[in-house]
């Protein structure tokens, strides 16, 4: 073979082929239609118990705004957002931060996207937020967890929302609740994955109970295996041999799950007190498999807290998406929802301050900044972070196994209010954990 | 006339009208085009260690080193992309220089798994500090040029023209070294070591020149996608997924040109933004679908459809 001598033609050919695409495609939007992107885990460990589960709640959503058959407060509006057909682009949200921020700019720049409501990943919000900013895409969070999206990533944002608490919020309601239920306990320790969530989840559980049970100690061989790992032999060995009888996770999706697996299978469970911050996505999934009797949360009032929610929009999303997916929703799927009717709410206040006509982005974004709209199974009030963080009511319970019913059920519930858990507007969490959670109202 | 051949006339064509291209194109394509030369670069390097009958499957070891070092040291204030890309390189070419005196002698299965190992001792690291974002990463802000500090759309344009100006003559340049006794010397060594020791070089030597220059190159390729994306995470730079995403790319160009890694980066680019727009919960099995069809029918990779071409022309 002659490696050397090769025709310019091909380069040529090459790269007017390049050109070609280049010039011809433009990113070209229907008018009619408003193109919502999803992003959301269909592939890897986050995908069955958070990924699945949060795509199902949004598509439920987004079909019935297509139809027009949200039920009160929503039954009003009509069809679609301020009228227009919602085109959903449903996409894999697994890779990491470098492939999310690439796909971020290939929808908005290739395929015109309006707006996105998506993305369940700490680490993911935490890359996207810098782009959407500087794209100026309007882009909510319906799920994510880390205060440090607004706390360090962008402290002013104007494109960038998130539709429910963060990380702070279950500290705080778990340290609360800690301190109601376990009051003797002596001592805690936890296992979290090694990046933003689980970070930010263990040291705002830590802050809190300084403050509210500094004489109880905190372990410092906490455990913290990598994201996505589902191996946790040793870090079970570890909590086994530890002498702190209470054990945090923020352990969540697929990691949860084999955590769950790994943990019973050795006893883990009979010998430490649990508290998860995101079980809630498997009760239905485990079943008896399911940590019973341990201390769960949902990051709010989500899936199986909101079980006995007797509202005419709880009651249909339930329904509904039982009907259709054989399963009932859980914290992922609320959330989503939760994110997909930020967007139903903004459009449409938009449109009636814009004397009906279609609103434009900006428009859209003053409707929603500041905003308190009703979700599925709570109130979602937009009052933090110059009107960009919601903040909600929280709930936290005991998972117990209701044999009459044959099911899940949970036990010894806490409400707390969205006040009480979340920071107030203009101060830090850590600082305001740290200050004593002064202006809490519980 | 002697280093005026049709590869590096095709180059200068291909330079040119990519010049004047980078004022008119869809963002997207601009910003898939940026991706292409940075993974195209990496190729590059591969492929000359590939001539040296060399794969290796941990050069995301020095695209992580390049990306990271770019990235880093615009946590501390520095923002210029001629510093950050420099440093990134230079960083990648010491670790390779250093690993280079070990490296050299290993072959086949050995050397590729060794570059592996090294890569992923980098991940575990990267993945381990909490101050560079354990595996979330962090976000890098938009580079800089000579004082120059676009914004918008021109952060792409400028980045696109300088990356291209790089490339091109870092190219060129690998081209003519490719020509030389020393660069001819890859074949030997691959042919058969022995002869070439009896001619009086060294074949550790020859392959320690090409490894340092696989890992300035795969640097430089970190540097650029660092800056092109907006954010690093071990992941995407470090994984071995990634030093996968690398041979894949050098197999689908095929090792006939230096030109063919940019056009196979570029279609590996197509390919994958594609698969993901149709088929977001298959996209992984049209990638390697893809890959198994090139093996099957084109085992050169793209470049033989050039010699084909040729050929049939007689």
């Amino acid at each position: 073979m002659n490696f050397t001598n090769k025709p310019a033609r091909a380069a040529l050919l090459a790269t007017g082929l390049a050109a070609a695409i280049g010039f011809s495609a433009g990113a070209a939007n229907a008018a009619e239609t408003v193109v919502m992107a999803v992003p959301t885990f269909l592939t890897g460990a986050g995908a069955p118990a958070f990924g699945v589960p949060a795509r199902n709640g949004a598509e439920v959503i987004i079909e019935a705004i297509n139809k027009g058959t949200l039920p009160a407060p929503y039954d009003k509006s009509g069809k679609g957002l301020a009228g227009r057909q919602i085109k959903a682009l449903i996409y894999d949200e697994s890779g990491g931060g470098v492939k999310q921020v690439a796909e971020f700019r290939n929808k908005v720049q290739k395929q015109g996207v309006d707006l996105f409501v998506g993305y369940i990943s700490s680490g993911t919000c935490a890359a996207i937020t810098p782009v959407a900013e500087e794209l100026k895409m309007l882009t909510i969070f319906p799920i994510c967890g880390t205060p440090r999206i607004f706390e360090e990533i962008n402290t002013n944002p104007k494109y960038v929302f998130r539709t429910m608490g963060h990380a702070t919020a279950d500290g705080v309601a778990e340290a609360h609740y800690v301190k109601a239920n376990l009051p003797d306990v002596k001592g805690y320790t936890g296992i979290n994955q090694n990046y933003a969530w689980g970070q930010d989840s263990w040291r705002d559980f830590d802050l809190a109970m300084k403050q509210l049970m500094p004489s109880v100690p905190a372990s410092d061989k906490a455990q913290w295996p990598k994201i996505f790992s589902g191996q946790y032999g040793t870090e079970i060995s570890a909590l086994m041999l530890s002498k702190e009888p209470l054990v945090h996770s923020s352990l969540w999706g697929g990691d949860l799950e084999a955590f769950i697996f790994q943990g019973a299978a050795r006893g883990l469970f009979r010998k430490k007190k649990l508290l998860f911050s995101v079980a809630d996505t498997s009760v239905y999934r485990l079943g008896k498999k399911a940590p019973i009797g341990a201390i769960i949360g949902a990051r709010g009032p989500y899936g199986i807290f909101a079980a006995n929610v007797d509202t005419p929009l709880n009651n249909w999303f339930r329904k509904v998406y039982s009907d259709r997916y054989s399963t009932l929703p859980v914290g992922g799927s609320y959330q989503a929802a939760q994110g997909v009717l930020a967007a139903k709410f903004a459009y449409d206040k938009a449109a009636a301050a814009n004397g009906g006509k279609f609103p434009s982005k900006d428009q859209v974004i003053a409707a929603l900044e500041g905003a308190t709209y009703q979700g599925i199974a709570a109130k979602v009030h937009m009052n933090r972070s110059n009107g960009h963080q919601a903040a909600t009511k929280h709930m936290i319970g005991v998972l117990e196994w209701d044999k009459e019913a044959g099911g899940p059920i949970m036990t010894k519930v806490t409400e707390f209010g969205p006040d009480c858990v979340m920071p107030p507007q203009g101060i830090n969490g850590t600082e305001w954990l740290k200050g004593g959670m002064k202006g809490a109202k519980c | 006339m002697r280093y005026l051949d049709k590869t590096v006339v095709g180059l200068s064509i291909a330079f040119l009208v990519l010049l004047f291209a980078d004022f008119f194109m869809a963002e997207w394509v601009r910003f898939m085009g940026l991706q292409s030369l940075a993974r195209g670069a990496v190729a590059l390097g591969l492929l000359v260690l590939w001539r040296t009958g060399l794969v290796s499957f941990g050069h995301a070891l020095y695209f992580g080193i390049g990306a990271y070092a770019a990235a880093m040291l615009t946590l501390v204030g520095y923002h210029d992309a001629f510093f950050l890309v420099f440093a990134g390189t230079l960083a990648s070419g010491i670790l390779a220089y250093l690993l280079g005196f070990l490296l050299r002698r290993y072959r086949g299965i050995f050397f590729a798994l060794l570059n592996m190992a090294f890569s992923m001792i980098l991940y575990g690291v990267i993945v381990k500090t909490e101050e560079l974002g354990s595996t979330d990463g962090f976000s890098v802000l938009a580079p800089t040029f000579l004082g120059y500090a676009p914004e918008g759309e021109a952060v792409q344009t400028t980045l696109f023209l300088f990356t291209l100006f790089f490339t091109y003559i870092v190219t060129v340049g690998v081209h003519l070294y490719l020509k030389t006794t020393l660069g001819g010397m890859s074949m030997a060594v691959r042919e058969n070591e022995i002869r070439v020791e009896y001619l009086g070089y060294s074949a550790e030597k020859v392959i320690h020149v090409k490894y340092v220059f696989s890992g300035l190159v795969a640097g430089f390729g970190g540097a650029i996608m660092a800056l092109a994306i907006g954010q690093v995470d071990p992941d995407s730079m470090a994984n071995w997924n990634v030093s996968g995403e690398f041979v894949f790319i050098t197999i689908l160009s095929g090792i006939g040109n230096v030109a063919a890694t940019f056009i196979g980066a570029f279609v590996f680019e197509l390919i994958r933004t594609y698969a993901f727009e149709y088929a977001p919960l298959f996209w992984q099995l049209i990638l390697g679908g893809s890959l198994l069809a090139i093996i099957m029918f084109l085992p050169n990779g793209i470049w033989s459809l050039v010699d084909r071409l040729r050929k049939s022309e007689g």
